[in-house]
């Protein structure tokens, strides 16, 4: 399917819209009618046909005008896309994961040409033809990982493995939901999710954490994780929270649908050949409420999940104070019927909203 | 003076110990103002004739009590700015088995740590302890600058004029905590200020 890229932004005047494709795959996180931190992680072997599942790297309408609103932020602040010393090969790694994914998942789109080390990438949708000299980085306008992370949607943070632990060495991050890389670069596993609630308690760390230094070259894995956020801003950067916090409080019960937004991140996990780290893309889709209750079975589960949300990671999450708003709009959309198993919107199985 | 006892806290930061002298042949001793008695509680004459001391007073007059210990080498300096390079260059010759031991503030440890770090000591080879003021080294998230000895909760960024609180999240790159703006969602209401641990 041809993609139509939407020219959008998320900012100032946020002209960002999903289409009625978008919202049919939007990746709703829920499965069951509640929430709770757990080690959800599964292969990343494809998925529904035209689900955000189906592809290594998912492009999508939104794609231009992300990668728009990337060179914004770096422009303003480089910080935001740091490499230590040791981790250019990792950045090498990631570039031809990427390049050769995408190439084959969208041979309308990208193509890359090899002839030895001489490599020719051919990004259509940003108009770009580019040769280099693979493992030259004076041949490419940015070191490698930032060169390909220009050009791919979602947050990446490059992971080197060491003494049993992952160390957050490298990463382009500009979507992010409240965690700033210029703080955490270099930290382990455990010191960079110190801020989480609950998780460390339930063991859910450690466990995840020996599931990732497992993974397999060629057998990568993925997990969803969520927040709200109000407006669809995509840098909601601690470096800019000063700025953008105020938005929080522009809620009202005439604009919630328009302006309150599920932020999901598809988080995927792959193994790197050479430098044998893993590189870890975050990848933020946005979908405003109002555009999340035309799914019926998403407008009675999502309901129930932020209702029953232990307080911890609502105040975690940043939503405490616009809860009680969220759930007088939702519960509009809940008529107690009970939902399928699973995260799909089912919209031809499940009952429309009987209210 | 006794120990403050630090709460328990999130794994992004530091947990110190109990200064212990070690065997080996050389040992570099990095201390700050009240870090002076961490010294002293393990100071013996042996031990003494082997260790390279460095020491910032901010003020304080244990620095003829660390000389009468007769150290090998004993060096004053008159910040932790002004000592960086020495300590560089001491670390830089350092010989297998140096033993480092950092007391004192918890900026001073931090930033000592992260040269020791640097220069290939291993952790195993570093000791801590913590003594005298609790305040913290904060970066502002916002703008990047670090405000040292930060004693309230909240607290101005001597850069930017921010208001920050001040958080637990530690990194140790950076030798320091993080402050984030306390009113972005309500502009102008900013607490009392209290101390960090009240
Ligand atoms: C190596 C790859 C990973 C990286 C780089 C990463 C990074 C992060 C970061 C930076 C945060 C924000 C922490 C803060 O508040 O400052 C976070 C949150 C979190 N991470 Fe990870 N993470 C990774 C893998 C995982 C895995 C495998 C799990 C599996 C359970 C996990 C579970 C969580 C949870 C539950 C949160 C809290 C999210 C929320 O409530 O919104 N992470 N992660």
């Amino acid at each position: 399917m041809t993609i139509q890229f939407n020219d959008e932004t998320f900012r100032d005047d946020y002209s960002f819209h999903n289409s009625e494709r978008a919202i049919k795959r939007f990746p709703f996180p829920f499965d069951k009618d509640s929430y709770m931190y757990a080690v959800n992680m599964e292969q990343h072997r494809g998925g529904p046909a035209d689900s955000v599942y189906e592809k290594r790297f998912d492009v999508d309408e939104h794609y231009v005008s992300e990668m728009r609103d990337r060179a914004q932020v770096l422009a303003d602040d480089p910080l935001r896309c740091q490499s230590l010393p040791h981790m250019t090969l990792a950045g090498w790694d990631v570039l031809e994961l990427i390049m050769t994914c995408k190439a084959e998942d969208y041979p309308d789109l990208f193509e890359l040409h090899r002839d030895g080390d001489r490599w020719r990438w051919i990004n259509k949708p940003l108009g770009i033809d580019d040769t280099f000299t693979f493992l030259d980085e004076t041949t490419l306008p940015y070191g490698p990982m930032e060169y390909i992370t220009r050009q791919t949607q979602g947050d990446f943070a490059v992971l080197d493995q060491r003494d049993d632990n992952l160390w957050m060495d490298a990463g382009m991050v500009t979507t992010q939901a409240d965690w700033s890389l210029d703080f955490d670069i270099g930290m382990n596993f455990f010191e960079w999710h110190a801020p989480v609630p609950l998780a460390h308690e339930k063991g859910i760390f450690v466990r995840a954490l020996k599931f990732l230094l497992n993974i397999q070259q060629g057998a990568p894995a993925r997990r969803l994780n969520w927040t709200m956020t109000v407006n669809p801003l995509l840098d909601t950067s601690p470096e800019n929270y000063h700025k953008w916090g105020i938005q929080k409080t522009t809620l009202t019960p005439q604009n919630i649908g328009a302006k309150q937004h599920l932020r999901v991140e598809l988080q995927t996990f792959f193994r790197l050949p050479r430098s044998n780290g893993l590189v870890f893309p975050i990848r933020c889709y946005l979908c405003a409420f109002q555009d999340l209750m035309t799914v019926p079975k998403w407008g009675r589960r999502l309901h129930r999940v932020i209702r029953d949300l232990p307080e911890e990671l609502a105040t975690y999450k940043g939503f405490i104070d616009n809860r009680p708003m969220m759930l007088d709009y939702l519960s509009q959309f809940d008529d107690g019927l009970p939902t399928s198993n699973g995260i799909w919107p089912d919209l031809e199985t499940e009952p429309p909203l009987q209210k | 003076m006794s120990k403050f006892e630090f709460p328990a806290s999130i794994k992004s930061r530091p947990v110190y110990g109990t200064l212990e002298a070690r065997p080996g042949k050389h040992h570099l001793m990095i201390a700050d103002a009240e870090g002076a008695e961490a010294i002293m509680d393990i100071a013996t004459p042996d031990l003494m004739a082997k260790t390279h001391i460095i020491f910032i007073s901010r003020g304080t007059d244990y620095g003829d009590k660390l000389r009468a210990l007769n150290p090998a080498i004993f060096y004053e300096g008159p910040s932790y700015a002004a000592s960086v390079p020495r300590i560089q260059r001491v670390l830089q010759d350092a010989h297998m088995g140096l033993q480092v031991y950092l007391t004192g503030t918890e900026g001073l440890m931090g930033q000592a740590m992260r040269e020791a770090v640097d220069a290939g000591i291993p952790h195993t080879a570093i000791q801590t302890e913590h003594r005298g003021s609790v305040a913290r080294r904060m970066q502002c998230v916002h703008c990047k600058g670090i405000t040292e000895d930060v004693e309230t909760d909240p607290f101005v960024c001597a850069h930017c004029g921010l208001n920050l609180f001040v958080r637990d999240h530690y990194s140790r790159r950076l030798a320091a905590y993080q402050g984030v703006c306390i009113d972005a969602e309500d502009p102008g209401n900013v607490p009392e200020p209290k101390g960090i641990y009240e």
